[in-house]
């Protein structure tokens, strides 16, 4: 008690002159396009991010191509861009990278048909129904905590080095994230949305097809990138192993003979395969979830 | 009475609710409650948070079942919540249309859209709505059944003074154009006053008083036996100094 009374008290006028400095800085907010842009501003504008998300790897492969034209990058480590793109174009007219090309699609498209058709229609039933769940859920959880690298001795084990036990790895890979996100999003439903939908008379089959489907959109989307990411992955994972053609055996023939540039072709055709499926996810979240306004970053 | 006879429906329209309990682990929300509402009779039940409004409100939708008594309601009845609750990812016509079935089914909502004045935003998204359009989205779901009673749980308490005097001058329409039982529930004593044929007060898991309010719309804003009945009802609900 006696310790506060004792303290000074703040002089008044330096309180004053306080709160007159903050009221003294003020903001004035006008029409976004009233300044008259300078002709630096509208250059600069221009010039600022031209190639929007693809700035930064293009920034580095020119950086690249002029580390390695100087002679700072050996071409033994990393060849230039120009010279991956030249054996790119080398090899397809050579008539390997065609057929390998082709044979990767295809496992990757059978694992993920497979994989995402195991994935929905388990995670929908897991969804849905209690029996669903006890059924399928902590298998599920399990195989979740499984890597996908692991699995592949035991898969070979059992199912051989053929085709088989690719396509089963990337439907592992694709079928995991995609019941336990799809789970997720049914349960996670607005189950506020879903009593209303019960007053007004709605059957089940419309409370599944108008509020629990569509509610779960975007968790199915989310699982669907992770679906695709792992699937690239578990491609990669499978043709290293005891391949004789693909993608992954040209990267493995490759690394033997120490040809670093078709190494880099590999890599680079994986790359745009990743890209590809997260266009493929943005496309449908764009259509599909028209009705959400999304955050908009400045 | 036989167990048999409990069952069976004793009257054609309104809403029945004799001695009602609702018990949640040691508390009793609702405590042998009575109530009967007569047809396209709007009643407001007013009472302080907590007193067990909504919880009456869900049991009569059938939300929820009570743990002793009888309840009677018809089966076509429908729900305004307090949120517009409606599905983001359908536009505002879907939303209406949810219930129906039919072909018939985008002309009613059309019409129900019509009646509460939203006939030209049937083709927007519900994000896109303000507060009071949404809310009004909701009036027409819950109309366009042409239910025999509807249930209303504070369903203007979100909004702006304005837009709320307004959905009252809509409510009164409303029910010139369908016929219907109304229950409802609200803390809002101006509200209770300017929408209700009676008004009953809701007090630890009871029924109070009632207060049949036979004012015309003019005498409702702006009269001597309307501020009476605004003390009366502040005193009840333990207001007593309304300064």
């Amino acid at each position: 008690m006696t310790d506060i009374s004792l303290a000074p008290r703040p002089v008044d006028s330096e309180f004053a002159s306080a709160t007159q400095g903050a009221a003294r800085s003020r903001e004035v907010f006008l029409p976004a396009n009233s300044r008259r842009p300078t002709a630096l501003a509208s250059v600069w504008r221009r010039l600022h991010w031209p190639l929007g998300i693809y700035t930064t790897p293009v920034l580095i492969l020119v950086v690249w191509e002029v580390a390695g034209l100087t002679g700072i990058l050996p071409p033994m480590y990393a060849p230039t861009p120009t010279d991956i793109a030249a054996t790119a174009v080398q090899l397809w007219n050579d008539g390997v990278l065609g057929p390998d090309l082709a044979i990767s699609l295809q496992r990757a498209g059978l694992g993920l048909a497979l994989g995402l058709s195991v994935g929905i229609v388990t995670g929908v039933l897991g969804g849905f129904l209690r029996r669903g769940e006890y059924l399928f859920n902590g298998l599920a959880q399990i195989l979740n905590t499984i890597p996908l690298l692991a699995v592949l001795p035991l898969m070979i084990v059992w199912f051989g080095i053929d085709e088989l036990t690719k396509v089963l790895l990337i439907a592992f890979g694709a079928g995991v994230p995609m019941y336990l996100n799809l789970f997720a999003a049914i349960r996670g439903v607005d189950h506020r949305l879903i009593e209303m939908a019960r007053t007004t008379g709605a059957g089940r089959s419309r409370i599944v097809t108008w509020v629990l489907l569509p509610g779960a959109l975007p968790g199915f989307l989310v699982g669907l990138r992770f679906s695709l990411a792992y699937s690239v992955l578990g491609l990669v994972a499978a043709e290293t192993v005891n391949a004789n053609q693909g993608l992954g055996f040209l990267v493995t023939q490759a690394q033997t003979y120490l040809q670093t540039n078709q190494v880099f072709v590999g890599l680079v055709i994986y790359s745009i395969l990743g890209l590809l499926a997260d266009q493929v996810v943005r496309i449908l979240e764009r259509v599909l979830l028209r009705w959400r306004p999304s955050y908009e970053a400045t | 009475m036989t167990a048999a006879a409990v069952g069976v429906p004793r009257q054609q329209t309104g809403v029945v609710v004799e001695q009602v309990v609702r018990t949640f682990g040691e508390r009793t929300v609702l405590d042998h409650l009575d109530l009967t509402i007569d047809d396209e009779e709007l009643v407001v039940l007013l009472g302080p948070s907590g007193c067990g409004k909504s919880t009456l409100l869900r049991l009569l939708a059938g939300l929820d079942r009570p743990d002793g008594g009888r309840i009677e309601v018809p089966v076509n009845r429908a729900i305004v919540f307090q949120g517009d609750r409606l599905l983001p990812w359908q536009r505002v016509l879907r939303n209406v249309t949810l219930g129906l079935r039919g072909p018939d089914a985008d002309q009613r909502a059309r019409k129900a859209l019509t009646d509460v004045h939203l006939s030209d935003r049937e083709s927007a998204w519900p994000k896109q709505l303000s507060g009071g359009e949404a809310q009004r989205v909701a009036l027409a779901r819950a109309l366009v059944s042409e239910p025999e009673l509807i249930l209303l749980d504070e369903p203007f308490a979100a909004l702006d003074a304005i837009t709320r005097v307004r959905m009252h001058e809509l409510v009164r329409e409303l029910r010139r154009a369908h016929h219907a039982s109304m229950l409802l529930v609200t803390h809002d004593v101006d509200e209770a006053i300017a929408l209700a044929d009676r008004i009953v007060i809701m007090n630890s898991g009871r029924i109070g008083n009632a207060h049949r309010v036979e004012l015309s719309a003019r005498d409702r804003e702006a009269s001597i036996a309307r501020e009476e009945l605004r003390l009366a009802l502040l005193a009840e609900l333990g207001l007593a100094n309304p300064h």
